[in-house]
């Protein structure tokens, strides 16, 4: 590293202690981060499962495994961006619902694929605008606002629907919640492992994907430093929205019908995975690779409590203790090192 | 006093307190390392030192946070220890902090009775007594404040003044004022020292930290020297000279203080005219031109950083004009004053200035991240290398360009927010009270830096609350007094009485 000194400074350079630029990050280190555990803890539920169940191990029940969590990763990775900035977006369920309530209405018009999925995807970016515009223009707390729009978007699809149910969606829509790409890799996987790299790239290889960090860490210090935060801000929600909308098109198509109650509390289990994902509650931290094994380990838990035919409510328990545990753990865990420091 | 004896100082009376053979260990650095100090009734003792020597430790440990690992501490010549904050209050001792946290929304009254308010037989807080004693209190301090008022309408000034009542309102014969005087201009460092001598008079024994020499020996009778964790002098200020003292806390002779240098001073980059705010300023015209260092001086809520914020995008003016090399320039956000070659090093560097949590490089190419990326994407190499390039000049002491700002000192931190504002290759920059709580021996070096980006041809304004600096630095001086020009001083008009007085709004007929 010495030898990337600037050669114009060399006398200086030679005075003056010379920084390394990084330091080598110790093997434990690496061990001992989040996601190295939760990739464990992944392949300990995949195995656990193989034994716990017979049909666990093949390669169209694994296919089907990948549903339970693919349109919710699709949202939790936008969302990963959105606490990173230390905000958060609750309504993203109740975005499902509304784009999904959309798109029924259109199809009973008979409105084609296309446009279907058109009218899906901007409900979810005009949602998104809304949350946005409240939070960065209106300069109002995220989480109250999207408890807000939360019952507001809902509400607005009850009073719609009513107890009734859009169906009759043309057949070439089941394609987004139905179809394979190749083998047994559905169109819903293939749109995850792109969102993945995509959300990858844009978090960490960008200049946004910085300001987001620096956001999130200090937002004083991000605004002195030109970071435009309120624009950023809004993007950010625009995105959740999009993604919302996207999951929404994915889940109606594979449904094949829209009920008011469509994704009903699928805010909890998003905000869990990003915070499973090792994504700090407090903003500022974590990586969209850990969302992604996050989205797999409650991918796998869910399908496996579902072979050993565990009710509804149960994992609806266990989601709940899952983000109070991954919630705390990190918190509890920087207090006992931060008390043994004294 | 019948244990004068024990003591072997001249002195006849014993210490109100004595702290023998303190020893404080954390991990990997023994921040005390049998330090003793003694603290008489009716006097001040200073305990001086760099950043870092180990002044703050011992505050924790005398108001009960920390537990020395070794040694005694005496009250009145008996053992006892502090096993707690509440420990220590039991025991008499209270602290006036730096930055003491205060509730906007209370009262001034329950401000200072928090947590041991007078009581009626029913156990609610008796609100007549509170206010009473309140402000009994508050007129020892020779205030005029009412105690039934809303903290948050009381000016900086006041509110600090409640900080002290909050401190004297439990019974104690030990004070102590940890670098009390930092966030106050001259006036009130005056009211306060009055405050002190009147504390004195009471026979309370007073500690005082401070960075500030001439305050030192203007209130203090004793004095204690840490460096490195350990006491290496103590005595009588009386028989003390200053350069003594300096080089017991740094180990070596100071150079000159402010090496100003002259510089040939060019045209006028920055143009200001009539800029008018709401509610911070009024009015208030200056030019600023190349290789200058135009001083701002005056007390805190003058609007010396509102109008600065509002050059740097932060805020808006409400009215007035900016030009620059004779340009209109119209600057909406931080944003557009960096493209305009306009940068703010601001007071409170952990605040605003960087993300503590985040690396070094990326710290300091945020903004730049327009130079170190191609087409919207990071290149960490590019960063790395511009980082390189400025904690060089700066002569930045980290383990790597990689690691969190916030493992950092405060003065490296301070080198990096410096970096991070330099590597934008600015015209204009605005340093925003630079050695506020900075050691002696880095404040020369960031006087001397300032001076060397001045020669460079940088244009620098340079807000500060300390008349030295202010008078030791400047090649011209606005001083400003509730949102006003207060005048505009040339150096040769500069000294110390002329802009107090202008400051503090006496202008006696000058104008």
């Amino acid at each position: 590293m010495s030898a990337l000194t600037d050669p114009t400074n060399s006398d200086s350079a030679q005075t003056r202690r010379a920084i390394p630029d990084r330091l080598g990050t110790p093997f434990t280190r690496i061990l001992a981060s989040w996601e190295v555990l939760l990739l464990i803890v992944a392949v300990v539920i995949f195995i656990a499962n193989a034994f716990a169940s017979p049909y666990f191990l093949n390669a169209w029940n694994l296919s089907d495994a990948t549903f339970n969590f693919t349109e919710k990763a699709l949202i939790a990775f936008a969302m990963a961006l959105l606490i990173i900035a230390g905000e958060i977006d609750l309504s993203v369920a109740a975005i499902i619902a509304l784009a999904s309530t959309a798109m029924g209405a259109a199809a009973q018009m008979g409105l084609g694929t296309p446009a279907l999925v058109l009218i899906g995807v901007g409900t979810g970016l005009a949602c998104g605008a809304v949350n946005g515009f409240l939070v960065s223009g209106l300069k109002l707390p995220s989480i109250v606002v999207t408890i807000g729009t939360m019952s507001l978007f809902r509400g607005l699809s009850y009073m719609v629907l009513g107890d009734k149910a859009y169906g009759g969606y043309p057949a070439s829509f089941a394609y987004f919640g139905q179809g394979y790409v190749v083998w047994v890799f559905s169109f819903e996987f293939a749109l995850f492992a792109v969102a993945a790299v995509v959300f990858a790239v844009l978090l960490h290889a960008t200049n946004f994907g910085r300001q987001v960090y620096v956001i999130g860490n200090n937002p004083f210090a991000a605004r002195f430093s030109g970071v435009p935060v309120e624009r950023v801000k809004f993007i950010l929600f625009l995105l959740t929205g999009l993604m919302s909308g996207i999951a929404a098109v994915c889940l109606t198509s594979r449904l094949g019908s829209t009920r008011p109650s469509i994704a009903q509390g699928w805010e909890l289990e998003v905000v869990t995975m990003v915070v499973l994902g090792g994504i700090s509650i407090l903003g500022g931290s974590g990586t969209i690779g850990g969302v992604v094994i996050a989205a797999f380990v409650m991918g796998l838990v869910t399908f496996g409590l579902g072979l050993l035919n565990v009710p509804g409510i149960v994992m609806s328990i266990f989601i709940g203790l899952l983000l109070i545990i991954t919630i705390a753990l990190p918190i509890v865990a920087r207090r006992m090192k931060g008390r043994s420091l004294r | 006093m019948t244990t004068a004896l024990r003591q072997p100082a001249v002195d006849m009376a014993a210490p109100r307190l004595e702290m023998r053979g303190i020893s404080k260990i954390f991990p990997g650095i023994k921040a005390l390392d049998r330090v003793n100090i003694a603290l008489k009734a009716g006097e001040v003792t200073a305990l001086i030192g760099e950043n870092g020597a180990g002044k703050s430790t011992l505050v924790k440990i005398l108001t009960g946070i920390y537990q020395p690992d070794e040694g005694e501490i005496l009250l009145d010549s008996q053992p006892v220890t502090f096993t707690n904050a509440q420990g220590a209050i039991d025991a008499g001792v209270t602290a006036i902090h730096q930055e003491t946290v205060l509730f906007d929304d209370l009262t001034v009254g329950e401000n200072i009775y928090l947590g041991h308010a007078p009581r009626t037989r029913f156990g609610l807080i008796d609100w007549k007594t509170m206010n009473t004693k309140a402000a009994s209190l508050l007129q020892a301090l020779e205030t005029e404040i009412d105690p039934a008022m809303r903290l948050r309408d009381l000016s900086i000034a006041q509110r600090h003044l409640v900080a002290i009542a909050r401190a004297l309102s439990v019974e104690s014969g030990i004070v102590i004022m940890d670098e009390p005087t930092a966030a106050l201009s001259r006036k009130e460092i005056d009211d306060l020292f009055r405050i002190v001598t009147r504390l004195k008079a009471q026979g309370k024994a007073i500690l005082f930290i401070s960075h500030k020499f001439d305050e030192v020996y203007e209130i203090a009778e004793n004095y204690v020297v840490f460096r490195d964790g350990q006491s290496v002098g103590a005595g009588q200020l009386a028989d003390a000279g200053q350069n003594e003292i300096v080089r017991l806390m740094v180990g070596r002779d100071v150079a000159k203080a402010f090496p100003k240098v002259d510089v040939a001073i060019g045209r006028p980059v920055l143009t200001v005219e009539n800029y008018c705010h709401e509610t911070e300023y009024r009015d208030i015209s200056f030019d600023l031109r190349r290789g200058e260092i135009l001083g701002l001086y005056g007390l805190i809520g003058a609007g010396r950083s509102e109008i600065c914020q509002s050059l740097f995008g932060i805020s808006r003016p409400s009215s007035g004009r900016l030009t620059m090399d004779g340009k209109d320039l119209s600057i909406r956000s931080s944003a557009d004053a960096i493209a305009a070659g306009i940068v703010y090093v601001p007071e409170e560097r952990g605040r605003h200035g960087v993300a503590l949590p985040m690396p070094i490089f990326q710290n300091m190419s945020l903004p730049s991240l327009s130079r170190t990326s191609r087409s919207g994407f990071l290149r960490a190499a590019e960063e790395l290398k511009l980082s390189r390039t400025y904690a060089e000049r700066l002569d930045l002491r980290a383990a790597a360009l990689s690691v969190p700002v916030g493992t950092l000192s405060g003065g490296n931190q301070q080198k990096v927010v410096i970096g991070k504002w330099l590597a934008t290759r600015p015209k204009v920059i605005i340093l925003d009270e630079p050695t506020k709580g900075i050691d002696i021996g880095s404040k020369a070096a960031v006087h001397g830096f300032i001076s060397e980006l001045a020669a460079e041809g940088l244009s620098i304004i340079m807000i500060s609350s300390e008349l030295p600096e202010i008078l030791g630095m400047s090649d011209r001086v606005l001083v400003m007094h509730e949102g006003l020009s207060a005048g505009l001083f040339e150096r040769d008009q500069l000294n110390a009485e002329t802009l107090v007085r202008a400051a503090t709004g006496n202008m006696q007929g000058q104008e």
